[in-house]
């Protein structure tokens, strides 16, 4: 019971089999259990007596993640320090405390810990300050990141702290399979087919796998992948005929991919299993597979359409709201949580990768090394896109995702028209834009103030 | 476990001290249901027939029907009972004649027999995709008897025919005992001659079963029947658990409408149906499998 | 009737009966040693089917998992809260129903058993729209109180059928020795009652311990053991969901060898 009391869960300390897989338990447990509100500590959050820091995670908020950046993130900041975390199960609390206590005139957090999308929303409803000099003093953050850090204005609102993606994993008995010529780290979508279609041939089964289940991570293949890297943009190019094409393809890869798909949450399954032999997924999904089974399955960067290696990132940063009691002692935080060591640790404890550059030791668990090699190639590869979310649909978020989905299906597995299902959708899309007035976001073209539209 | 009513009809009722005793005893009962199921019921009609402004309409029901899910759910609860009823009734049947045939190791059998009462569809459901799955038991034994050279996909979502057969084989295996014990207790009533073990098995067992048994049972198999029945509109976590989305139930989409979806509107019109059916069914069966007064057994 | 052919029925009787036996505990046995396997062997293809060596490899990672314990212990809580009120409710009302003539009491007992033909989903989906209202939504308590609505009619049944078969008789004869109706109830009714009110406890302790509708619909993070099973499906690892699996089935082992005899005689009968 409870590893996280055990010696081997800190990341200086080298991880035992047994650790990996109780945590393996425990993010899985996590993620359909939902975190507890730590509520005592949340009201005990002391309005900035001495030097005493409050800092606010809307993200890690499973109990071993929880305990892990206590024990380990936490104490070892040279300061007071009091860590709150949001529930998984209501992620949205994040926000709305945040909100409330922006309303009440009275803060009592002074260091955000959350993701892109949130500080979207702080920015827009004007709750949060600028960061500027804490990314300044970090050296060597990715530009990029860095960028999305401004939320397309000029004040960087938030630092960034750590981040996800999504990568493709083979087990190592098909690398025979793949097509001659290609480069593993450098694949394109024409490749990934003609390997999904040797395996076929090879093991006489399909033996590629996506998370197609309701509750897999599909629809950002689909999104931040597949239509990106083969029109360049996301929402404008949305029924051009570079997106018929991406549709035609994903058509034809159908064919050649396992029909459980449709019923995987987590690729990480599957490929323990020996069902999938070359998958993609969440980093997050697929630890557990690359951790268990280190020799036998390679992670690799996603492939490369006719206009990009679109992916899609999963940024999380760290932000000071508008009336933070300690400022100075969350820029100290800040600054804590930005060290090799501190982020060495969060990696280990959470999953979600460095945004500093520097070597990892060698202690880290495999799976995660196997990853993070993965996540640097796809972040440094020269033609990498980063395709974020479209900001500013908000609740519509569901209903955006819903529309790949169900173009999806009708094209895929009803085998519709592509051009008249992309046309209705498409409608769908605009919908969506009209209804928020949300702006395009990169890779689209900026279309300014004005909604996004689709062509 | 001893002393057990031989019946529960001729209830003994002899002394009336006081008139409202009874009363008294039966009021925390009667209240309970009344908060607990009666009302809740009532509001489930209010909750169908209202929409989120609150206003009468039949708006949830509309969503309900235009919802791609919709048709697919029914589709497959009518195909799952369509298969599995008439199976269980015959297997159920073979059940309760071998536990009446007083075999040797009767008391053994009997503990195996009923153990699938105690066991939930979740269990089920699990259990049975530990053989279904692609890397399963079942793919494990074809190929070693050389029946399958390659794992078959069983739980494949694109095929309905396969995922059919799978919930089926788990629920005739966790429901069956259910039918056994209700037909068993109404085999007990039948004299002994007429249900002989040895007899029974022996020539003729198809003729005795036909025109002896059958018809004897047949207040005990109209009951059993539209038991099944009934909670076969409930059954959701075994497709769950077998299916993933690749096939979807009444009342698990009632279960979506309200847990992940949270709207209690189309959820409560998903339970109406459900309902409806329910009462139709019981009704199909009690017109189908009535007796006539003059040959009732009690 | 000749008597090969008897013995050539029973032989037969014999044979089915092996092979229902063999199918039913089939299921059960592999997802025993599924459960009781390492990580590797539960991934391992083709399946070993006499496992070579049994761990807690499995079970460790589903009973070290976050939130299993607590849902293990809920899962205890919302079925004892649930047999204490059933029976409390429902043995006065069992009593009356087999010890007393009186207006209603035929309509009441239609009316019980009539509560079959109404599925539990239609009274769930409302009672989690109150529970909310009422401030007991994601509580055991709120669980337990719609297990008791689904299991007292049952309950009330059976315990009648109980006391129908103890003489009364032996109540007179108590009171008639100085005894009142409640002391004669407690001291002779009651104990011979008490193994069928046992077993029937026991009955609604499986109904409860298994449902899973109503007590995924009703809780959120205060998840019983089969909610909390429901919600990590298709997101828990395969040793996580076996062992789990086996969790759910384990307690039928034990109780359905308790009651065994109870059920074919007072259950089956009063579920017609």
């Amino acid at each position: 019971m409870g590893d996280v009391n055990e010696p081997g869960f800190g990341w200086d300390e080298p991880l035992d089999r047994r650790t990996l897989l109780e945590r393996a338990a425990i993010a899985g447990g996590a993620l359909a259990a939902g975190g507890l509100l730590t509520a005592s500590q949340a009201s005990a959050g002391s309005s900035a007596v001495g030097g005493k820091v409050t800092a606010f995670f809307g993200q890690f908020g499973g109990i071993a993640e929880q305990e892990g950046i206590r024990k380990y993130v936490l104490r070892s900041f040279n300061g007071e320090v009091d860590g709150i975390f949001a529930p998984i199960s209501n992620p949205a609390l994040f926000v709305d405390r945040v909100r409330a206590e922006a309303k009440a005139g009275k803060g009592n957090i002074d260091l955000l810990i959350g993701l892109h999308g949130d500080f979207v929303t702080f920015q827009n409803e004007g709750l949060i300050r600028g960061v500027g000099d804490i990314a300044k003093q970090a050296k060597n953050l990715p530009e990029a990141l860095l960028r999305s850090g401004k939320l397309g204005t000029k004040t960087q609102y938030y630092v960034p702290h750590s981040t996800a993606t999504y990568v493709m994993v083979a087990n190592k008995d098909v690398l025979k399979y793949m097509p001659k010529g290609a480069d593993i780290n450098a694949l394109t979508y024409g490749q990934v087919f003609a390997w999904a279609k040797a395996i076929r041939k090879g093991t006489g089964q399909n033996r590629f796998g996506l998370p197609a289940s309701d509750t897999g991570l599909f629809h950002r293949f689909l999104q931040g992948f597949l239509v990106p890297s083969f029109t360049g943009g996301f929402v404008t190019a949305f029924r051009s005929k570079e997106a018929v094409a991406a549709w035609e393809y994903m058509r034809q890869l159908w064919q050649y991919t396992h029909p459980q798909s449709l019923s995987y949450a987590f690729m990480q399954d599957p490929l323990l299993s020996e069902e999938v032999l070359l998958g993609w997924d969440h980093v997050a999904r697929l630890k557990t597979a690359l951790d268990q089974r280190p020799d036998d399955l390679v992670a690799f960067p996603v492939p490369k359409g006719p206009k990009a290696r679109a992916y899609m990132p999963v940024i999380v940063g760290l932000g000071i709201p508008k009336n933070a009691p300690n400022p100075d002692g969350a820029r100290a935080l800040a600054r804590h949580m930005l060290t090799l060591s501190a982020q060495a640790q969060i990696l280990s404890i959470t999953g979600f990768f460095p945004t500093v550059p520097g070597r990892l030791s060698k202690k880290i668990s495999p799976g995660l090394l196997a990853e993070s090699n993965a996540v640097r190639r796809q972040l440094q590869a020269k033609d990498a896109v980063p395709a974020q979310l479209p900001i500013g649909i908000g609740a519509e978020g569901g209903n955006f995702s819903k529309i790949y989905r169900d173009t999806f299906t009708r094209i895929v597995r009803n085998n519709e028209n592509i051009q008249t299902v992309l046309k209705e959708q498409g409608d769908l899309l605009q919908a969506i834009f009209d209804k928020t007035g949300a702006p395009c976001w990169g890779p689209d073209p900026s279309s300014g103030k004005a909604p996004c539209r689709v062509k | 476990m001893t002393t057990i009513a031989e019946d529960t009809a001729p209830l003994a009722r002899r002394r009336r001290r006081w008139e409202g005793l009874p009363y008294l005893l039966i009021l925390p009962t009667v209240v309970y249901l009344g908060v607990f199921f009666v009302w809740p019921m009532i509001q489930g009609f209010g909750l169908a027939l209202r929409d989120e402004s609150g206003g009468w309409s039949l708006s949830a029901f509309e969503t309900m029907v235009d919802d791609a899910a919709f048709g697919d759910a029914m589709s497959f609860t009518f195909l799952l009972i369509l298969v599995i009823v008439p199976i269980q009734l015959v297997l159920a049947l073979g059940m309760a004649l071998l536990l009446n045939a007083r075999l040797r190791l009767g008391g053994l059998f009997l503990y195996i027999f009923l153990l699938p009462l105690a066991i939930s569809d979740l269990a089920a459901g699990i259990a049975w995709s530990a053989i279904f799955t692609e890397r399963g038991y079942l793919n494990t034994i074809l190929e070693g008897v050389g029946v399958l050279e390659q794992p078959f996909i069983f739980l494949d979502p694109t095929s309905r025919t396969q995922l059919v057969i799978a919930v089926a084989a788990a629920e005739i295996w966790r429901s069956t005992t259910f039918m056994m014990v209700i037909l068993f207790a109404g085999l007990q009533a039948i004299p002994k001659d007429y249900t002989e073990a040895a007899e029974v098995f022996g020539a003729g067992f198809f003729q005795r079963v036909r025109h002896v048994i059958f018809p004897m049972l047949k207040p005990s198999i109209q009951v059993a029947l539209l038991l099944r029945l009934i909670f076969a509109f409930e059954v959701f976590a075994v497709v769950i658990a077998l299916t993933g989305s690749g096939a979807t139930v009444l009342a698990a989409e009632a279960y979506k409408w309200q847990a992940t979806n949270e709207n209690e509107h189309v959820a409560a019109a998903y339970s109406m149906v459900i309902l409806g059916l329910s009462l139709a069914a019981a009704a199909v069966v009690l017109v189908a499998l009535r007796t006539p007064r003059e040959r009732r057994l009690r | 009737m000749a008597l090969r052919q008897i013995r050539i029925g029973r032989v037969l009787a014999y044979v089915a009966a092996l092979v229902l036996s063999a199918f039913i505990l089939a299921p059960i046995y592999l997802i025993t040693i599924s459960a009781f396997s390492g990580f590797d062997a539960v991934y391992d293809y083709p399946k070993n089917l006499v496992p070579s060596d049994l761990t807690m490899e499995s079970m460790n990672i589903f009973l070290d998992s976050e939130g299993v314990t607590d849902s293990l212990l809920r899962s205890v809580y919302v079925a004892a809260i649930t047999i204490i009120v059933c029976l409390a409710i429902g043995t006065p009302a069992g009593y009356a129903l087999a010890r007393f003539t009186f207006r209603g009491a035929n309509p009441f007992q239609l009316a019980l058993v009539s509560t079959r033909a109404f599925p539990l989903i239609i009274i769930a989906i409302p009672l989690a729209v109150t529970y909310l209202r009422v401030g007991i939504d994601d509580t055991v308590l709120g669980v337990a109180l719609a297990h008791v609505a689904f299991t007292l009619p049952l309950t009330v049944l059976v315990t009648a059928s109980v006391f129908a078969g103890i003489s009364y008789e032996l109540e007179e004869a108590a009171m008639t020795l100085g005894c009142n109706r409640l002391s004669a109830f407690r001291r002779v009714a009651l104990p011979l009652a008490l193994p069928g009110v046992a077993a029937s406890s026991i009955f609604v302790f499986v109904t409860s311990w298994n449902e899973v509708f109503a007590a995924a619909l009703l809780t959120l993070r205060e998840r019983t053991l089969p909610a909390q099973m429901l919600a990590a499906l298709d997101t828990s690892p395969l040793p996580y969901r076996l062992a789990g699996g086996f969790f759910l089935l384990a307690p039928a082992l034990v109780v359905i060898f308790f009651i065994r005899k109870y059920l074919l005689t007072t259950w089956g009968k009063v579920a017609r």
